[in-house]
């Protein structure tokens, strides 16, 4: 029996901030849930099961925040889930309520991710000294500092690409009213004379820290048929793990990568990336792994991503925009950011991305990553519901 | 569901569970259960559909900690593979599911915790609403005890009883050679009124594994598998005081979508950690002396926190697949007085069918 079609009906987001000190965690992520049942005309007695996200309890300090946020998402008396993929995780929790309803165990799912880094120190999080094991160093930015540099070597990627996606995403994201970042008086200038943090990684070419929540409600074909507004069909979805380290990875194009937007492809009956989709809510926390994505999923050759941002066609107004949302360079609530990818890629085929909405899109991929560039998730969303 | 594809669990693999572990990491304590599970159905990494996993980083001390484990299932070239930040039973639940949707046919579960280096009672407190309750770091065994107490005010349980569950659960255990308390274990003081030490299980650390396999894959990897005929979770409020801490209607209710009241069972693996917990979930479970309840020894005689509930769903299993069960309730719990609760109900065929 085929998998039962599934629908994106409700979408909600918090004005992402640096710290949200008027709400407590309940408080953020219901805010989310509720947008997104106002958007889906919904109301709480409409969901059967809740699916939570969020990188590392650490983050917060808050141990199985599931058990403390059972009341606060409507889920007293249903199930909830809680997953966990690091980086990737806000992607993942939307694959894993998606195989609710697609299994047909329920009808309408309630999801949602969240990071209220305001509470925590996400550096300290990551840096806990364990013997024998690799800590990131110095945080994100000094584990992946690295592999940028081996993109540019092994590409001949000149050192200014990294600017251009910065400069980009910083501008589409003052056209996103829920954006953690409105800089208005951002210039090319600006981003290339900041500070170099960890080489070749400048300070405007990093995520800030965020406070945030994103929920989306799922639901079947019945479902879908009730909503009030379009809604975007899950045309495919995948995951990806490979292990953290070892001789034989390629840190700047993991295979993980490769097989993941490989299967989402074969899934949603697609043979050409680059031509079949329409718009591209990708993972990118510092500026040059738009670059380096856009090779991993197939939309540019091995040594010619640069090429594509060089010339402009990821811009909002471009061919193939990536990040029209601002991206997690303009928004990092760690766990939320991979749903807010997805949810964004969602809006856009739903035609509900307001002033960044990218013209006709009717395909558009959401993209996540995690761990050390080891997890990745994805799925495909269309205007159209799948052939079946 | 109609025409939902059978699943059932085929293999099943636990570490001996051990008080301290300080010689192992996480890693070295999780391959041999990886290896052992895999052996008993001769499947590689390689022919796994789905993999996924339930940890906890504040056990492990440090954030990501389930990307080390997922060194050591070997996941090269990439798998289809995800984690929950829960017991190892909800991690069984999302591989259920992802059977269930036809795109994969096997699973790999598993599930880990090392309780040594820290001080468990304390970590658990971590649990808690952050700004109002976890400030005062009630642990959780004074938590389990004010639940013990409000059955006994209730004039449901005694102390006499609970401690004859416990020697009932420790005396079972003597079967169970990854048990990490067994035999005749005195009742002890009380650790908090009115709990002793043999109300309370042991703090240890350990790992265990179980293999899924849809319709026919099942039947190949497995003489007698263990169909998974209903599986069903629910959580309760938070707050302890808004709910009724001798009842549990969050195990009741999983428990009838999961259809455990529709036929008898013969064999119940409870995740009950304090002795007064099993009284609560018998009740909810309409379990009456008929039914063997915790035939392993249950979390008294060894509760691998996360692990503990993959426990009960892979013990239950195995006895089916020794043909001890026929039909058997497994159930697992997560967070302070048994908030979230899983029950599956597993079968093994007839063997004249």
């Amino acid at each position: 029996m085929p998998k039962e079609p599934v629908a994106v009906v409700g979408i909600g987001q918090t004005k992402h901030v640096a710290a949200r000190r008027d709400v407590s965690i309940a408080g953020l992520v219901r805010e989310a849930a509720a947008r997104a049942l106002d958007d889906a005309e919904l109301t709480w007695a409409d969901i059967d099961a809740v699916v939570i996200g969020k990188a590392p309890d650490f983050f917060e300090g808050l141990m199985m925040p599931e058990l403390y946020l059972a009341d606060a998402l409507g889920a007293v008396g249903k199930p909830m889930l809680r997953v966990h993929t690091a980086g990737s995780v806000g992607g993942s929790t939307a694959l894993v309520a998606s195989n609710l309803v697609a299994s047909r165990v329920h009808g309408t799912v309630l999801t949602l991710a969240f990071e209220k880094q305001s509470e925590s120190n996400a550096m300290w999080g990551l840096s806990l000294p364990i013997p024998f094991q690799q800590p990131l160093l110095a945080g994100a930015g000094g584990f992946f500092a690295p592999h940028v540099r081996a993109y540019m070597r092994r590409t001949g990627a000149p050192d200014t690409v990294g600017s251009l996606v910065a400069y980009k995403d910083r501008r589409n994201a003052l056209k996103n009213p829920y954006a953690h970042l409105h800089e208005h008086g951002i210039t090319l200038e600006k981003v290339q004379a900041s500070p170099m943090l960890w080489d070749p990684i400048r300070y405007s070419e990093t995520c800030p820290s965020s406070d945030g929540a994103c929920a989306m409600i799922l639901t079947d074909r019945a479902g879908a048929a009730r909503a009030p507004r379009p809604p975007a069909w899950m045309h495919g979805g995948a995951m990806r793990s490979e292990p953290t380290m070892f001789a034989g990875k390629d840190f700047v194009s993991p295979q993980a990568g490769k097989d993941c937007a490989a299967d989402v492809y074969r899934q949603a009956g697609i043979a050409d990336p680059r031509r079949e989709i329409d718009a591209v809510e990708m993972y990118v926390p510092f500026s040059w792994y738009e670059p380096m994505w856009l090779e991993n999923l197939g939309f540019a050759a091995e040594g010619e991503g640069w090429k594509l941002t060089e010339s402009g066609v990821t811009e909002l107004d471009g061919d193939l925009p990536v990040n029209p949302s601002g991206g997690v360079l303009s928004t990092n609530p760690i766990g939320a950011s991979g749903m807010i990818r997805f949810a964004e890629a969602a809006l856009q085929v739903r035609g509900l991305a307001g002033e960044h909405q990218v013209e006709r899109a009717r395909r558009a991929l959401g993209h996540a990553y995690g761990g050390g560039a080891q997890f990745f998730a994805m799925w495909l969303v269309g205007a159209e519901p799948p052939a079946t | 569901m109609p025409d939902a594809r059978d699943v059932a669990v085929v293999a099943f693999a636990q570490s001996d569970h051990l008080r301290r572990s300080d010689e192992f990491s996480e890693v070295e304590m999780v391959m041999p259960v990886l290896h052992e599970v895999l052996r008993r159905t001769g499947l590689g990494t390689g022919d796994i559909g789905f993999t996924c996993s339930g940890s906890s980083d504040y056990l492990a001390g440090r954030a990501f900690s389930f990307t080390m484990t997922l060194d050591g299932v070997g996941a090269w070239p990439p798998i289809s593979e995800s984690h929950v930040e829960m017991d190892g039973a909800w991690a069984l639940y999302e591989a259920w599911v992802k059977l269930l949707t036809g795109e994969a046919d096997t699973a790999l579960v598993y599930a880990y915790g090392k309780s040594s280096p820290g001080q468990v009672r304390d970590v658990l407190t971590r649990q808690l609403d952050p700004y109002y309750l976890a400030p005062l770091w009630p642990d959780s065994v004074a938590l389990a005890a004010l639940q013990a107490q409000a059955l006994i005010d209730a004039g449901i349980a005694d102390e006499p009883a609970l401690a004859g569950i416990a020697a009932r659960s420790r005396s079972s255990a003597a079967d169970n050679p990854h048990a990490q308390l067994k035999g005749s274990i005195p009742s002890g003081q009380y650790v908090v009124q009115p709990l002793r030490t043999g109300d309370c299980p042991p703090v240890g650390d350990g790992a265990a594994a179980v293999i899924l396999a849809a319709g026919d894959r099942a039947r190949e990897l497995c003489d007698r598998p263990a169909w998974i005929r209903g599986i069903d979770h629910s959580i309760e409020a938070h707050s302890l005081g808004v709910r009724d801490l001798t009842d549990s209607p969050s195990t009741r209710l999983a428990a009838e979508r999961a259809g455990a009241f529709e036929r008898p069972v013969d064999t119940a693996e409870l995740h009950a950690p304090f002795s007064s917990q099993e009284v609560v979930l018998r009740r909810a479970l309409n379990l009456d002396d008929r039914v063997r309840v915790n035939p392993s020894g249950g979390a008294l005689a060894a509760n691998p926190v996360m692990a503990a509930g993959l426990i009960r769903l892979g013990e239950a299993a195995a006895r089916i697949h020794r043909g001890e069960s026929d039909r058997a309730l497994a159930h697992a719990t997560s967070g302070p007085c048994l908030q979230q609760n899983l029950v599956a109900v597993l079968e093994g065929e007839a063997y004249d069918a």
